[in-house]
């Protein structure tokens, strides 16, 4: 179960440049929620847009394209979106609702379709849910640490933060980049990831992130039966450019370590926290 | 379908939202009474004056203690059901009666309401205000397959119902409270949200990536802290999600595609 329940896995990027131009990785997330809004197999998207504060996301309900490009590449600091999952269904009034999330957050959403105690009209309305790979997230006091004290970047200059290859990265709108290793970040990871068991969205319709792929290039995974279906239809549209995942490095290898890494990491802390006092431990979620 | 299993709703003291939310399932609902449940006693639904045996109980509303009959009634819906739900936060966590302090028409008298856990042991709770239509669902379906099931559809339905049944016997008291309690004390919270989607009053918002409970709104229901996936989380079961719904529209003479 490390890389999760999937009927195909390939190399990917969106065909249309304009989404490329300020998407994270290969734009899998921008590209498959515009063709599905396009063709009606969604009525709006959760996503995270930007907020009041300078990288500090806010989820809304996209129910455009242009809304959905603004709310396009990563933000390393908690976005709720599934605060709005209810709301969706009630205020905007989608029937056909699209969702992007990390793990956990593709966890919620799984738990409350099938136990929808205070999710009235929720669980037949998920129309598309894409995960995006998760190591950890950082709270938004913490991301602001790691932009501004170690990486001496003001967070209103930033115009992207990327992690890869062992370091925490800002570019500037002025064409600078401040890198600092990854290492230096762990310690503002906010505890709640410690006891994650999930690095690739498992439980998505289609999970994406950049690892595994070449830069510009994503790794996607195609979970469900609704996944497959989306997916498929915008790959018969010509929406994205793919490429053998078993042709591409690092490849699947990648992942796999990554993500095992992760998963076992996160099960010692599960262990030490059910022996954290004398004779009495904290809460395990999952059993 | 030869052995329908018997269903009853015992009305307490709550609103009959929950009673609502079991209607809500529209036609779904008569699906259910066709093919799986024979409601043997319901308010306004069956004409049924007493208590029958049952196979599954949902119980509504907590139990006036100055009220005599809700004491007898619910301890004979214990004797007489084999499985007890406490439909909705009245049933499970005392949700808005937990305010009630008496002096009103027309019985002046009538002001300690506990949640039915409190008098009697409780195996299923379905926590919210009132609970979803799809979740009343699920829970007879899983009922249905529990009692009527193979041996492989046994072990599912206990498998799903679980989670619920742990809920049970966690004790009578939730509020947004619990999230700090159990979830962010504890270093859980991972700021999904779910908590300010789930709660019917809107006391959550979400400050930082955590939920801010304004607990002068919160009612009580014990929504938020069972629908938070950091509260419990089955990998047996949710991730089997998608056999699971396919299962239940299945069931419910849905999907197919
Ligand atoms: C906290 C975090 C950690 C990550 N860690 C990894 C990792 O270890 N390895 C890896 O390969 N990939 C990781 N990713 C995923 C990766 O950064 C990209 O999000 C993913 O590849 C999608 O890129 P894209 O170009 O397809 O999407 P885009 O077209 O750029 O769209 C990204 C979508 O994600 C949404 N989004 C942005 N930030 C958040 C957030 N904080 N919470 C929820 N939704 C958000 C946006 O609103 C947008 O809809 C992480 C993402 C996040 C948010
Ligand atoms: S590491 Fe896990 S808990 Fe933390 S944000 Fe990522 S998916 Fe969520
Ligand atoms: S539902 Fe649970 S994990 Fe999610 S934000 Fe609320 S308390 Fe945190
Ligand atoms: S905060 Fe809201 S959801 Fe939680 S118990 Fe109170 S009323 Fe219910």
């Amino acid at each position: 179960m490390v890389l999760g329940n999937y009927k195909t896995a390939v190399s990917a990027r969106a065909a249309d440049a304009d989404i490329l131009k300020c998407s994270q990785d290969g734009g899998i997330v921008t590209q498959l929620f515009t063709y599905a809004l396009e063709e009606g197999i969604i009525d709006g998207a959760i996503v995270a847009a930007p907020g009041d504060e300078p990288w500090k996301p806010e989820p809304i309900v996209a129910t455009t394209k242009a809304e959905l490009l603004a709310a396009r590449g990563t933000k390393y600091t908690i976005s709720p979106n599934m605060m709005l999952i209810k709301e969706a269904t009630r205020s905007y009034g989608l029937d056909k609702v699209g969702i992007v999330g990390t793990p956990c957050q593709m966890q919620a959403l799984r738990k409350a379709q099938l136990y929808p105690m205070a999710m009235r009209k929720v669980p037949d309305k998920i129309a598309l849910a894409i995960g995006i790979f998760c190591m950890e997230n950082f709270p938004y006091m913490g991301l602001e640490t790691i932009v501004e004290d170690h990486c001496q970047t003001k967070m209103e200059s930033a115009v992207k933060m990327d992690i890869g290859k062992g370091k925490f990265s800002v570019y500037t709108e002025r064409g600078a980049l401040s890198q600092i290793p990854l290492a230096a970040t762990h310690k503002y990871e906010q505890p709640g990831c410690h006891v994650c068991l999930d690095y690739v969205a498992n439980l998505a319709d289609v999970s994406t992130g950049s690892v595994g792929s070449p830069d510009g290039w994503s790794t996607v995974f195609v979970r469900t039966k609704k996944g497959e279906d989306v997916w498929s239809k915008a790959i018969a549209a010509g929406y994205f450019e793919t490429k053998d995942i078993a042709s591409v490095k690092p490849g699947l290898d990648l992942v796999t370590k990554l993500a095992t890494g992760k998963i076992d990491k996160n099960k010692k802390t599960l262990e030490a926290r059910a022996t954290l006092g004398v004779n009495k431990g904290l809460r395990n979620p999952y059993i | 379908m030869v052995n329908k299993i018997t269903v009853g709703h015992v009305h307490m003291s709550g609103c009959t939202g929950c009673l609502v939310s079991l209607a809500d399932n529209y036609e779904g609902l008569f699906k259910i009474l066709d093919d799986y449940a024979d409601l043997v006693y319901c308010l306004t639904l069956a004409d049924v004056r007493h208590i029958p045996e049952m196979d599954v109980a949902l119980v509504e509303g907590s139990v006036c203690l100055q009220d005599e009959c809700s004491v007898r009634e619910i301890k004979e819906t214990r004797e007489k059901a084999k499985v007890v739900v406490a439909l909705g936060g009245c049933a499970a966590y005392g949700n808005v009666t937990r305010f009630c302090r008496g002096g009103q028409w027309n019985q002046p008298q009538h002001e300690s309401f506990v949640p039915i856990g409190d008098l009697i042991d409780v195996d299923v709770y379905l926590p919210s205000c009132p609970p979803g239509a799809e979740a009343i669902r699920n829970v007879c379906v899983m009922a249905y397959l529990l009692l009527q099931g193979t041996d492989e559809q046994k072990a599912l339905a206990a498998a799903y119902l679980t989670p619920l049944m742990n809920l049970a016997k966690r004790g009578t008291e939730a509020c947004g409270c619990d999230l700090m309690y159990d979830i962010i004390n504890q270093g859980l919270c991972m700021g999904c949200g779910t908590c300010a989607a789930s709660c019917p009053v809107r006391a959550i918002t979400m400050e930082y990536g955590r939920p801010n409970i304004d607990r002068e709104m919160c009612i009580k229901c014990g929504a938020c802290y069972a629908q938070c996936p950091r509260s419990e989380f089955s990998f047996d079961v949710i991730n089997q999600f998608e056999g699971i719904m396919e299962a239940i529209d299945g069931a419910m003479g849905k999907g197919g595609e």
